[in-house]
């Protein structure tokens, strides 16, 4: 495996025992999970124990260990999302997916995580995919945004905005 | 630009860039942060760049894209300056209209005005709308003003002047001692005096010392945090700046959630402003005082808004707490003297300083001192960031500001303060909110977050979410915090799930004393917090789901069936064709019936329904 990314990262930061959430968050970016063997390179340079690294790697929420996913689907769990409805739509993308938050589908398109709270309550319930917000979500819009993601027919963002502020207006 | 190597250079900056802005000159303010542009707001702006461009606006006219005016509900917000004109819900179709209407003949677009629901009238003027006149705005006073990728519009404004009063001619006692008597106190949550603590560190032993900013909003539901930050970063940054001159820390440090991206970019941008005019570095406008500020980007751990676990974490280890026998103040990061204060505390004190302690500690309560920021969300009518005086009403916060519970529901709670904090019902709605007020009805300040819930909200499945919230987030050193939240959060799905016993009540009373008693750190002390303040409002809705196993709020999908309600149903079979479980039946024109047994009460046939015709109980 080619760990060049790592040994870049790692030099961005410095080989600095303090640096190594930082180290991680440009590691993940890169190869979109932490490897094994870039964990055990991470730990050579920063002169550190594997096992911290490990710790640290399987603490951190933002961290994976596994490969994601082409797409990442983010569904708000935040109190305001919750009592908007947002556990109906994680159990739809379930369904759908047949896949449980914190996994990847079969086909590797789609990664299925649940975050607390992204601060856009006023759009609740909010799903993110590939950082693209999707808000006011129903159950029976589930569908209709996983099919855009799947076609490839997105750069979602100004589709999927447009399509949600005039969903607004609609129901003013 | 050229670095800054005195104060009154600093002036002299201040006075150049006023004398080439005209505050006459109108301006276009494109609400830009993230609730505004999950709405939109990028391809509004874009639309006035290139429509200004093509009526030759450009010149006469300045752009901005700003932060958060707070009013999310309405977003994309713009705002017309001089005059405030408001319009909301702008799409890039408007925006020809606009310019046409507003810039060009100074009329205005009456279909963008915002219509109070209470008298039905359009409002013009953002000082009109009752969501922004009620409120007194201290810390987001210039949010809707400045670009906050710009120091220059900071700067403008007076930004960088309390730095330099500071730096002139208020020694570190005089700046703590000013801030004692301001009588701020932690934004944060906890409410710890700010100067107090301040003053412990400038007196301990050990160096070097630290300053941190607190900019792990972890509590679900709010965002003013990420909101200030993304708006108006220098402010902060200004703060920090004065404190760690009054404790004489020489390096600071910003830990900022990872999920906020945009916010992690407006400071890391301010910082590099700030460090290419000299307010950060060595010798900072020639006063001999060096500092340098970082950034330490959070791993999405929530146990990491707890100071210690939060240094343990810029350490670049586990975020696991410690025990406070050893405040941080005397030795926190790498076991130095330490001062941790919110994003909202330190940006309060460039205010002060500007303003004077007894202007400060003019607004509030007795004990609780100056602004708060809220975030009103849930089920409310208008979603947003609002600042207020210590001391304001519930009632007015959420029925004169917020607007009230939105589909003529009926009010039913108030949670506030995070997972750490209570559910506050009807009967207290005149509570004044300040630090103690809240603690004494069973709840917290925390960080501000407030959500709204209706009489479909149940209270018991709000326990259940919040100890499910914690329990996932418990860093696992304490027992009581890694097994007592655990077993309460099992209790209580009992209860959702219709299968509660006698006696679990009493148990989850039992569990929650404890685990406040000896959980290592606040996060496990304050976990039972929502489980025991609903039992001591809403005990007969847990009797409810225990004794008569019914669900009052139609929630918990064990003690619930949904139904169609024949006279509504017209038989168009939308509900038959989307049900995942095909466990709707009926012919075309005919009323449809669901098969309880097929049913797995995911709700989705009556988010189709376009009649009403299902029904829940």
């Amino acid at each position: 495996m080619d760990l060049t990314k790592v040994d870049e990262a790692v030099q961005r930061n410095g080989a600095d025992p303090s640096m190594l959430i930082a180290v991680l968050q440009e590691v993940q970016v890169a190869y979109n999970y932490l490897p094994k063997d870039a964990l055990r390179r991470v730990a050579c340079l920063l002169d550190i124990p594997p096992s911290r690294v490990y710790s640290v790697a399987n603490f951190y929420r933002a961290f994976s260990l596994v490969p994601r996913g082409k797409h990442l689907i983010q569904v708000c769990l935040g109190t305001a999302c919750h009592v908007r409805g947002a556990d109906r739509i994680l159990e739809q993308l379930e369904r759908t997916l047949s896949v449980n938050p914190g996994g990847t589908t079969t086909d590797q398109q789609f990664s299925l995580e649940t975050v607390n709270c992204l601060g856009a309550c006023a759009l609740g319930p909010v799903v993110v995919v590939d950082g693209e917000y999707h808000g006011r979500m129903t159950v029976s819009k589930v569908d209709g945004v996983l099919k855009a993601y799947r076609s490839g027919e997105t750069s979602a963002a100004s589709g999927s905005e447009a399509k949600a502020a005039a969903e607004r207006e609609a129901a003013t | 630009m050229n670095k800054l190597l005195t104060a009154s250079e600093l002036d002299q900056w201040r006075q150049s860039l006023l004398k080439e802005r005209d505050p006459a000159r109108p301006l276009v303010a494109v609400c830009s942060t993230t609730g505004c542009a999950a709405s939109g707001a990028r391809a509004v702006l874009d639309a006035f760049q290139s429509e200004m461009a093509a009526a030759g606006l450009d010149h006469t006219v300045a752009l901005k894209a700003t932060g958060c005016h707070g009013f999310c509900e309405r977003g994309p917000i713009v705002v017309i300056y001089p005059q405030k004109v408001f319009y909301q819900r702008v799409k890039a179709e408007d925006v020809q209209e606009i310019i046409a209407t507003t810039l060009r003949k100074g009329e205005i677009v009456s279909r963008l005005l915002y219509t109070d629901p209470n008298s039905g009238e359009a409002i013009a003027h953002e000082d009109d709308i009752p969501f922004y006149k009620r409120q007194q705005r201290i810390l987001y006073a210039n949010n809707g003003r400045i670009d906050p990728t710009s120091i220059e519009d900071y700067v403008a404004l007076g930004g960088y002047s309390a730095l330099s009063k500071v730096l002139t001619g208020l020694s570190p006692d005089t700046v703590i001692d000013i801030v004692k008597r301001s009588g701020l106190r932690g934004r944060g949550g906890a409410g710890f005096p700010t100067g107090r603590k301040w003053e412990s560190a400038h007196a301990a032993h050990g160096e070097p010392k630290y300053v941190i900013c607190n900019a792990d909003e972890g509590d679900p539901g709010a965002f003013m945090d990420r909101s200030l930050l993304e708006a108006n970063p220098h402010s902060v940054l200004e703060g920090i700046i004065i404190g760690a001159y009054a404790v004489g820390a020489s390096t600071g440090y910003i830990y900022v959630r990872n999920e906020y991206p945009l916010a992690v970019k407006h400071i890391g941008l301010a910082l590099q402003q700030a460090r290419e005019a000299g307010l950060l570095g060595k010798n900072i406008l020639g006063s001999g005082f060096d500092l340098e500020i970082k950034i330490s980007r959070g791993g999405g751990a929530f146990v990491c808004g707890e100071s210690s676990a939060l240094m343990r974490s810029v350490e670049g280890r586990v975020g696991e707490p410690r025990d406070k026998d050893i405040h941080a103040t005397e030795s926190g990061l790498w076991d130095k003297p330490t001062v941790l204060n919110n994003v909202k505390t330190w940006a309060s004190v460039p205010h002060i300083i500007n303003h004077g302690a007894e202007w400060y500690s003019s607004i509030g309560t007795e004990k609780s001192k100056g602004t708060m920021v809220f975030s009103l969300v849930g089920k409310i009518n208008n979603t947003g960031l609002v600042e207020v005086p210590m001391g304001t009403r519930l009632r007015e916060l959420i029925n004169d500001i917020g607007g009230g519970v939105p589909g003529g529901r009926k009010f039913k709670a108030v949670q506030t303060g995070g997972p750490s904090g209570g559910c506050i019902p009807e009967e207290l709605l005149d509570l004044p909110v300040d630090y103690e007020a809240l603690t004494e009805a069973g709840s917290m300040m925390g960080s501000g977050g407030m959500i709204v819930m209706d009489d479909r909200t149940c209270m018991v499945d709000v326990a259940r979410y919040f100890l499910d919230f914690t329990r996932d987030e418990s860093c696992g050193k304490c027992t009581p915090c890694r097994e007592g939240v655990q077993r309460m959060f099992e209790t209580l799905t009992d209860i959702c799930a219709g299968q509660g016993q006698e006696g679990d009540i009493e148990l989850l009373e039992e569990l929650g004393h404890v685990a406040q008693e000896s959980a290592l750190c606040q996060l496990g002390k304050t976990a039972p917090n929502p489980v025991l303040s609903t039992i001591r409002y809403f005990r007969s809705e847990y009797e409810a789901h225990i004794k008569e196993k019914r669900c009052p709020a139609g929630v918990c999908r064990a003690l619930i069936h949904y139904f169609v309600i024949t006279d509504k149903c017209t038989g168009c079979g939308v509900c038959r064709r989307n049900c995942p479980e095909s466990a709707i039946a009926g012919e075309k024109k005919q009323p449809h019936v669901i098969d309880p047994a097929k049913c797995i009460r995911c709700g989705l046939c009556a988010d189709v329904c376009k009649f009403g015709a299902i029904g829940v109980e």
